[in-house]
């Protein structure tokens, strides 16, 4: 059936185009076929790219289409280097890339491991931890506000309730203090499914009959855990890492949504100082310099952090 | 056979003139760009009678306050069509101007017999003139507006709430003539029981993102003294933004936040601010005046229970009120212009004024606000013009957003995060805005 149909469409095809295609080596039908996206991808990811490492030499601003462009060679760079703003940024960056990381590779494997135990009833907890994943962040980042809200939100109740301090005393959003830990909170809530699902693919990869074998030996569950469960999953938690190290570099939506940056700049992280000078005070050129300076450190950090994955995988 | 074929050429024919007729129609239809808020909804209807006397068809382009400025000016630096006429913030004249977004409307006032004399003086300077202070005129005075505040007039006016206050402060508890008494009359209602209910001294601009507390703090500050920069040496800011009186103005609303706003009010604009009112959270509540029509008629707080007042003097008897509100200009890059200017000379007209203003716009024609009429008409009308006569604007300058930007970082650090002094806040600010001048070679 379907040589007969691929006969009709070879009889249908026009001769010259035929003989052109018949000519085509399998390379060449190969490029043939995926230069549609990489087309796509040299427009809309390669060029933008390069240009913006060639405006982040410049002293070009997207509000001024009137005024000449200058070279301004690496005094963008020097600037941002030199920014306390921004280091203060990159350290809210790190503290907040570090804490949802913690916790939701310590929770997503906890998670993961008592999922794995295969009790009555894991396949419906599964889906039920795994629905936070599936919503969106801009609905999580406007219901956890509400969450929040000292006067009306069920979190600061649920605290209160607790600890017995007033409801109206916990601004989880305005407190200096409070705020850098309502977003960890949150995505944290929102990403450490995503954490269990990859540990949860780990330890259902280890072979049973390694078990087995330690079960034999007589060694003990906690044995059986550092000496087999971990080593083995842990090229999995490592690639669960790498992803939410990547995803939580450049946050934005939720920070965004939660608390703008503030209270003041305490929750100001790299990605909306980036907007900030991008978007708001249209330093076009300066704020190219800083997102090729991110792009490289998370390039950078990303490859350090693959080549010691490998190691691992390899031992 | 026959049939069929002029069957086919009739329907033909009768599709592509319907089409024709409507791409005519499209042709004449006139985008108007604007943010979303209720003097939106009143210039629709009022856009209703320039269809019916021009037969051209007004579209609108209206964007929520916390997008409008990324939305619009992204749209003018792309040198985009979207909109035939624009009502722009104040502060974007200088760069709309030199970035030649907007037409100059100088010939087309001469020819037209518009005067700039007719509207209200501030309104002109702050909605149309660029530079400042010259006749060169970008835009026509439409949507004037100022911050000032409401306060709820029932609570003030409870016998047992009056005595508690005279005893406690000495004076009659009254809308505040000055930011002393303001505070006071915060501090008296701040957590207070009243009908039940927790009740908060003052909503008041904390907003982050985009210019809410630059708006607040501007609108303390400049009863305090500050000043932008040497009056006789432009751009010359030390001293004047960083003056003794500004930190104590920087340093009293900041008080004002710390003791006197509800709980989370943390990152609160015009939307909250009214919700805050409306919710009956607060005792008085500062916002622009465009809000008080709706809040006018609301059925919880409204009519009876609210009053309006100016912003009050500061420690040296000064008083002025940050400006809002808007002028609305020709977009350069429009293929309707023709059209467009048409629109602003009917808009200019007297009795298209009165009917903006009964609709629920702030007209700044001088004939519709000085009428003998106006200050009885609504019962905001009074502190509406009273507000108007105090007012002043922050930069205008084509480099309006990085100032500005500045003015957010160093004000809600200081004054929601607490974090250094005022007098920090405000070096800080004079050495962010000296960069900025810098970097436009204009020091």
């Amino acid at each position: 059936m379907l040589n007969r149909t691929a006969d009709s469409v070879a009889r249908a095809t026009p001769e010259p185009l035929a003989r052109k295609v018949r000519g085509i080596s399998d390379k060449g039908l190969a490029w043939l076929f995926i230069s549609p996206t990489i087309l796509l991808l040299l427009a809309i990811n390669i060029f933008p790219l390069f240009w913006a490492i060639y405006l982040s030499f410049t002293n070009y601003r997207a509000n001024r289409p009137n005024e000449v462009v200058r070279n301004v060679g690496l005094a963008n760079y020097k600037r941002i280097l030199g920014d306390q703003d921004i280091w203060i940024a990159m350290q809210t960056t790190a503290h907040f890339v570090f804490w949802t990381i913690l916790l939701q590779t310590l929770i997503g494997f906890t998670l993961a491991w008592l999922i794995d135990r295969k009790f009555r009833g894991h396949a419906f907890w599964t889906t039920i931890i795994l629905v936070p994943m599936m919503l969106s962040p801009a609905v999580v980042g406007n219901f956890w506000r509400f969450l929040y809200e000292p006067q009306i939100g069920l979190f600061a109740y649920a605290i209160s309730f607790v600890t017995g301090i007033p409801a109206t005393q916990i601004g989880m959003l305005s407190n200096v203090s409070l705020a850098p830990w309502s977003i960890v909170i949150v995505d944290t809530w929102m990403w450490t499914p995503y954490v269990m699902l990859i540990c949860l693919a780990g330890l259902r990869s280890i072979p049973e009959y390694i078990y087995e074998a330690a079960e034999v030996d007589r060694a003990s569950n906690w044995r059986q855990f550092w000496s087999i469960t971990l080593p083995m999953a842990l090229p999995f938690i490592m690639l669960a890492v790498l992803f939410r190290g990547i995803e939580n570099f450049k946050m934005f939506d939720m920070v965004n949504l939660l608390t703008g940056g503030g209270p003041g700049s305490t929750t100001e992280v790299a990605s909306i100082t980036l907007k900030r000078q991008a978007f708001e005070s249209w330093r076009t050129g300066y704020s190219s310099a800083f997102a090729i300076i991110l792009f490289v450190a998370v390039f950078g950090l990303a490859n350090i952090y693959v080549k010691a994955l490998n190691k691992v995988k390899q031992r | 056979m026959k049939s069929t074929l002029k069957l086919t050429l009739g329907l033909t024919s009768a599709m592509f003139a319907s089409t024709a007729v409507s791409n005519v129609a499209q042709a004449e239809d006139l985008t108007l760009c604007w943010a979303a808020w209720d003097p939106a909804n009143a210039l629709v209807e009022l856009s209703k009678d320039f269809t019916k006397e021009t037969d051209i068809g007004m579209k609108f382009e209206f964007v929520p306050w916390t997008n409008y400025a990324d939305r619009f000016l992204n749209e003018l630096n792309s040198k985009g069509k979207l909109c035939d006429l624009i009502i722009g913030d104040s502060q974007w004249i200088g760069g709309s101007a030199e970035n030649g977004h907007y037409v100059k409307l100088n010939d087309f006032f001469d020819k037209e017999k518009i005067s700039m004399d007719d509207f209200v003086p501030a309104t002109v300077v702050g909605y149309s003139e660029w530079p400042k202070n010259s006749p060169n005129y970008w835009a026509l005075p439409a949507m004037g507006d100022v911050v000032g505040w409401t306060y709820r007039k029932d609570w003030f006016s409870k016998p047992e709430l009056q005595k508690e206050f005279k005893e406690k402060y000495g004076w009659d508890l009254a809308a505040p003539t000055t930011f002393d008494q303001l505070k006071q009359i915060a501090e008296f209602f701040q957590k207070r029981e009243i009908d039940g209910k927790t009740v908060y001294g003052a909503s008041i601009y904390t907003e982050r993102g985009s210019e809410g507390i630059t708006m607040g703090a501007m609108d303390v500050l400049y009863s305090f003294g500050f000043k932008y920069e040497n009056p006789d040496k432009p751009y010359e800011m030390d001293g004047f933004v960083n003056s003794e009186k500004s930190v104590k103005g920087l340093e009293f609303y900041k008080a004002l936040y710390d003791c006197c706003t509800p709980p989370g009010a943390s990152n609160s604009y015009m939307g909250e601010g009214v919700d805050a009112f409306k919710s009956g959270q607060v005792a008085m509540h500062m916002n622009f005046a465009f809000t008080w029509p709706g809040l006018q008629k609301d059925e919880n707080v409204g009519g009876d229970k609210i009053g309006y007042f100016a912003n009050p003097k500061g420690p040296d008897g000064d008083q002025f009120a940050q400006l809002g509100g808007q002028g609305i200009s020709v977009v350069s890059y429009s293929d309707k212009q023709e059209a467009a200017l048409k629109y602003i000379k009917w808009f200019a007209n007297k009795d298209v004024q009165a009917k903006w203003w009964s609709l629920g716009g702030f007209s700044c024609l001088n004939a519709v606000v000085k009428d003998p009429g106006f200050p009885a008409s609504q019962p905001y009308a009074q502190t509406f013009l009273d507000s108007m006569a105090i007012v002043k604007d922050f930069w205008a300058e084509p480099s309006y957003a990085p100032l500005l930007q500045a003015s957010q970082k160093r004000f809600h650090d200081y004054v929601v995060a607490g974090q250094g002094s005022a007098k920090d806040a405000l070096d800080g600010l004079v050495k962010d805005w000296t960069e900025v001048f810098q970097d436009d070679g204009k020091m």
